[in-house]
């Protein structure tokens, strides 16, 4: 199959970006200045992600859809308001995860952000469960630019006015450039900033534009050190399809309301760990000096028992440490419980530790 | 010192009398990227040509470093693995990883020179 490209790939070129395939795609893994300097620089300044991989799934709908996802995902939609995202998750009858997702009411229906290497099984999975009573549309036609980082803001607010107004995990309809944009306050590097879906054609000259305005681009390695900081999970990571929600530790991204009649897909399951708890569950771990422990570590206790496995492990910039993520057995995942890692035949010492590594400065209550 | 040779591996070694200092090349911490940590061998151990003797990771994945020639571990330099990145700063000289008491100075022969080598990395990357 040939490798598919993001609207933007020219100007990655022209930026010296380092490829590599990511679900099919050729996407940039770093530009010259390295994977530190890129994390370094989004969570001082402000970063540019090319997010166009990712499906971006319109469903057009009244309150009649808003009645039919409730019985696929586990949230409160009838009492979401308009231009609210939540992050959630499609799930199987046994809660395993086909995909975590964010879901944004729209005045047409609702925008649902995928994963790029699941947004074709989500849409055949989605359409099978809603039928053909609902316009359903994954949009090829439009490009995802992230920007993120303290000076976003500014930076975006001064193409897009009225941004700036925008809480996080909100998002609205903006007029620029004769061009309707959908910006949403979010993302997934633990800074404040901004997701922007603009129609291909016009995406290469919006994000030239940031760039002027003191943005730089930044690639998918430093993507991945800076979500693993704030402790967010990756798909094909921490989650797939043999993990529940409550197992990955994300029992908050299940609204309260939905928790007593169920009536989602995987709900019953759901309960059942809510109520007894799960046999394993993700936690965040520190190894002891600068040792990396990648994913598929395995994890040990003190007895020399497996009690676990790695699933995401690197160098934090910020951390200026190495940390990873894993799912441990349920008695072991207490925050300081002492572990062991064994990396290259040798069993390292590492701890439990709280999540994230690095605390995250979202914006609320703007308006 | 002896001329700079290199090996496939992306390492290179001079020798000073039978003692061989080894490192890895520019290049080769060009296609890793930021390094963020270093294992060295033992002092005292023996290590064989070829064999492994140390690993580098990235902030994105773990190298094995080989070593170009056999010999015993002399000396390792503490220098990089407390501070990782100074092996992207001078690859090719501060940062060297281990020098070894060498046995048989034939096994450089195999090496290559600078000039073989540049084209061997550039042939090898493209």
């Amino acid at each position: 199959m040939e490798i598919k490209k993001t609207s933007l790939n020219k100007l990655h070129q022209s930026n010296n970006a380092k490829f590599v395939e990511f679900a099919g795609y050729e996407m940039p893994i770093q530009y010259s200045k390295g994977i530190i300097e890129e994390h370094k620089f989004t969570r001082s300044s402000s970063g540019i992600f090319d997010v166009s991989h990712m499906g971006q799934l319109f469903i057009y709908g009244d309150e009649s859809l808003t009645e039919e996802l409730e019985k696929i995902f586990p949230l409160d939609l009838k009492n979401l308001k308009q231009n609210c995202s939540k992050y959630s998750f499609l799930m199987n009858e046994d809660a395993g995860i086909y995909d975590d997702l964010i879901i944004t009411k729209i005045e047409e229906g609702y925008l649902i952000i995928l994963n790029a290497a699941c947004k074709d099984k989500d849409y055949d999975i989605l359409s099978n469960l809603l039928g053909s009573k609902f316009k359903m549309n994954l949009d090829n036609n439009r490009s995802l630019i992230a920007i993120q980082g303290p000076k976003s803001v500014e930076i975006l607010n001064s193409i897009i006015n009225g941004v700036d107004q925008l809480n996080f995990m909100t998002g609205n309809w903006f007029d620029s450039d004769n061009q309707k944009l959908f910006v949403t306050r979010s993302g997934y590097t633990g800074e404040d900033g901004f997701e922007i879906s603009i129609s291909n054609d016009k995406a290469e000259k919006f994000v030239e534009n940031l760039i002027e305005k003191g943005a730089q681009l930044i690639g998918l390695g430093a993507r991945d050190t800076l979500r693993l900081e704030a402790g967010l999970c990756l798909y094909g990571h921490e989650l797939d399809i043999n993990k529940t929600p409550v197992e990955a530790n994300l029992r908050w991204a299940i609204s309260k309301s939905r928790l007593s009649n169920g009536g989602f897909i995987g709900s019953k399951k759901i309960m059942n760990q809510m109520q007894d708890g799960a046999s394993q569950i993700r936690v965040g771990i520190k190894p002891e000096g600068r040792l990396i422990a990648r994913e598929k570590t395995k994890i040990f206790n003190d007895t020399d028992k497996q009690i676990g496995e790695i699933t995401s492990g690197t160098f934090g910039p910020s951390v200026n440490g190495p940390i990873a993520m894993g799912y441990v057995d349920k008695e072991f995942s207490k925050v300081d419980t002492k572990i062991l890692l064994e990396v290259r035949g040798k069993k390292h010492p590492a701890n439990i530790c709280a999540l994230p590594f690095y605390k995250k400065n979202y914006v609320k209550g703007v308006n | 010192m002896s001329e700079v040779k290199f090996s496939k591996e992306h390492e290179w070694i001079t020798l000073e009398g039978d003692v061989a200092t080894i490192g890895i090349t520019k290049h080769a911490t060009e296609m890793l990227g930021d390094i963020v940590f270093a294992e060295l061998p033992e002092k005292g151990s023996n290590v064989e040509k070829d064999g492994t003797a140390g690993v580098v990771e990235s902030t994105k994945a773990a190298s094995d470093v080989y070593t170009p020639v056999s010999g015993e571990v002399v000396d390792t330099n503490q220098s990089i693995v407390d501070d990782p990145a100074k092996i992207n700063e001078d690859p090719e000289g501060s940062a060297w990883f281990f020098k070894l008491k060498i046995k048989d100075t034939s096994e450089l022969d195999t090496l290559m020179n600078k000039e073989e080598y540049d084209k061997f990395a550039k042939e090898t990357s493209s």
